[in-house]
């Protein structure tokens, strides 16, 4: 380390975010995923609820997939199901995110009844398995659409990233900068978000990216018990179609194989850049 | 330590209440009529309609006041009456699900001790061994991405389908009645197998990844450092360092639960084994929603009751919440 040059204050985050391996790996791979959401399209001209190949055929240089059991083209189902894993990641991760942050600055912040309430509703939510939960909703619900799923899952996936904030807000709460705020009479508000969020942005950071890629998982398995959204597909509908219509026993694993590869690999990916982020920001961490 | 499990016993009791009382609600929530939509299937004339309309109404009780409704629900709970299955008539949803427990607790009990276990002490002894750490750690990173499910359907495919060394459907022979022998016993270990693996697989890759991380954490603690200064060998420090490291990791088994027993549903799916996730799945496809509400109320139960022994098990290992000096 003595032979390096001193990075500059401004891009030290930067600087060591780049020379980190594990962020570097997880964010190329997360990144060749969206490329493919978001432009695989244009590979294919086939729409991936239709039947447009000889049925179960493998893969070929006319369907990159191979074809289901109906001869739909796998690999536009797979591009369409990707773009369907981001949106829930990203909205129900966002959701949940927001929720955690919300409940864990005002209870970290405020204190008192406020904080003691509100770690009851947190401690609730935490111990009800919320699969259970999701399950039951989604069941009596007959039409059920993407952004909906969303929704729930990011509404029952929020505590332990508020009970993560919670405990940060509380020990910056009372340092100094913190207590000169508050004595120049600044709002609690903007208290909370000039002072103590940036001064946590990493933990922000670090959070939702479990939380989208817990999101992702969330909605891969109630889309493979077949709660999913009602039309449209998604990586969980194709692993739900492929072990309803036999793929196992005909062996047609490029049905089942890259829809739930790609999830593997996107959470991966998350989680590793997770590892990667929590080594940039806590010098400790770092392998020496 | 009586604050302790008061207040973790009010929080499971509160809970609990919501999960009935949600149970309760949601259909009555959901629009439409559920009477309506039951007799408009069976095509009757407009009189017979009516009739049956106030039969059925009547049957189910729904022409009483809402708040009788309600209470007659925790009463008939209290008598473990769950209803009546729709989907195979006449059998009690409670006697549908006790026969499928046994199938969920043989694959769950050891997958999850078995994983817990392994998994922090690879974990633990992965942690700052760079070689291990830099091979082994993008793996279980891996799998613990993985989702459950896609786990079981690779592991069916591979050693069930293509190599043929297990079978991949139910929970023993078809060919076979449950009887007290070594063919039996054999058999059902052998579709056990696939099942339980996919979960300890997924499983331990999370816990490894956790100790590791823990573990690493506590070599920075000063007092790893210290015992350090005093010339302590590594396998002292490392020793110390585990025992602090494991205390989080009995919350996160807590904290887990929802997750893992998710896990298990669809595992179950995978494999056609006989446990309340594959009741769950015949329950949503025949739309017998009483039993879609027992299966719901016996996870709840069941969370909990895990909870709370994960809750005895901590005090047991922290002395600390013992002398009162955690809140949490």
């Amino acid at each position: 380390m003595a032979d390096e040059p001193t990075p500059k204050k401004r891009n030290e985050f930067l600087y060591f975010a780049l020379r980190n391996k594990k962020l570097r790996v997880g964010l190329t791979v997360l990144l060749f995923f969206v490329l493919i959401g978001a432009f695989g399209t244009l590979l294919t001209d086939n729409p991936p609820e239709a039947f447009v190949g000889p049925a179960s055929s493998p893969p070929s240089s006319d369907f990159w997939f191979g074809t289901t059991f109906f001869g739909q083209d796998v690999f536009a189902q797979f591009v369409v199901g990707l773009r369907a894993t981001f949106i829930v990641g990203a909205l129900g991760g966002g959701l949940a995110t927001l929720i955690g942050m919300l409940v864990g600055f005002v209870a970290g912040y405020r204190g008192g009844m406020v904080d003691e309430s509100l770690n009851v509703v947190t401690n609730i939510v935490l111990v009800i398995p919320t699969f259970a939960l999701l399950l039951i909703i989604s069941a009596y619900f007959e039409v059920r659409g993407l952004i909906m799923e969303s929704l729930f899952i990011g509404v029952t996936a929020w505590p332990w990233a508020a009970r993560a904030i919670r405990a940060q807000t509380l020990s910056l709460r009372s340092r100094e900068f913190v207590d000169l705020a508050r004595t120049s009479a600044m709002r609690p508000l903007r208290i909370i978000f000039t002072e103590i969020a940036p001064n946590m942005m990493s933990y922000l950071v670090m959070a939702f990216i479990l939380e989208f890629g817990g999101a992702i998982l969330i909605a891969a398995t109630l889309d493979f018990i077949g709660l999913g959204p009602t039309t449209g597909f998604s990586l969980g509908i194709m692993m739900q179609y492929a072990v309803l219509w036999g793929a196992l026993p005909l062996g047609t694993w490029w049905w089942f194989v890259p829809p739930g590869a790609a999830i593997a690999a996107i959470v991966g990916a998350l989680y590793f850049m997770n590892v990667g982020l929590d080594e940039v920001f806590n010098p400790k961490l770092r392998e020496t | 330590m009586r604050r302790y499990f008061g207040r973790k016993l009010a929080i499971y009791l509160v809970t609990f209440f919501l999960a009935v009382t949600i149970d309760w609600l949601i259909p009555r929530l959901m629009p439409g009529d559920p009477i309506q939509n039951m007799l408009a299937r069976a095509a009757l004339n407009a009189n017979a309609a009516e009739r049956m309309y106030t039969y059925y109404t009547h049957a189910f009780q729904l022409d009483l006041p809402v708040w009788q409704q309600y209470l007659n629900f925790w009463n008939a709970l209290f008598h473990g009456d769950l209803g009546i299955s729709t989907y195979l008539f006449p059998t009690p949803v409670a006697d549908i699900i006790k026969d499928a427990i046994p199938y969920d607790m043989f694959l769950l009990l050891p997958s999850i001790l078995l994983s817990w276990w392994a998994g922090n002490k690879f974990g633990a002894f992965a942690a700052r061994t760079k070689r291990l750490d830099n091979t082994a750690l993008p793996i279980t990173y891996l799998l613990t991405a993985t989702p459950y499910m896609w786990l079981g359907i690779l592991l069916a495919w591979l050693f069930g389908i293509v190599l043929g060394w297990f079978p991949i459907a139910g929970a023993y022979s078809y060919t076979m009645s449950p009887h007290l022998s070594w063919t039996f016993v054999g058999s059902v270990l052998k579709h056990w197998f696939l099942p339980f693996a996919s979960l300890f697989l997924v499983g331990f890759g999370g816990w490894a990844i956790g100790m590791r991380n823990m573990i690493i954490y506590e070599l920075e603690a000063d007092y790893s450092h210290y015992l350090e200064a005093l010339g302590a060998p590594r396998r002292l420090i490392r020793k110390y360092a585990f025992r602090n490291a494991i205390l989080p990791q009995v919350t996160g088994l807590a904290l887990q639960l929802g997750v893992i027993v998710a896990g298990a549903l669809v595992t179950e799916v995978v494999f056609s084994y006989p446990g309340i996730g594959y009741l769950i799945l015949e329950a949503i496809q025949n739309q017998d929603y009483f039993l879609v509400q027992g299966c719901f109320l016996f996870i709840i139960m069941g969370v909990l009751l895990a909870n709370f022994l994960i809750d005895v098990v901590y005090v047991i290992v922290d002395p600390r919440t013992r002398r009162g000096m955690v809140g949490e």
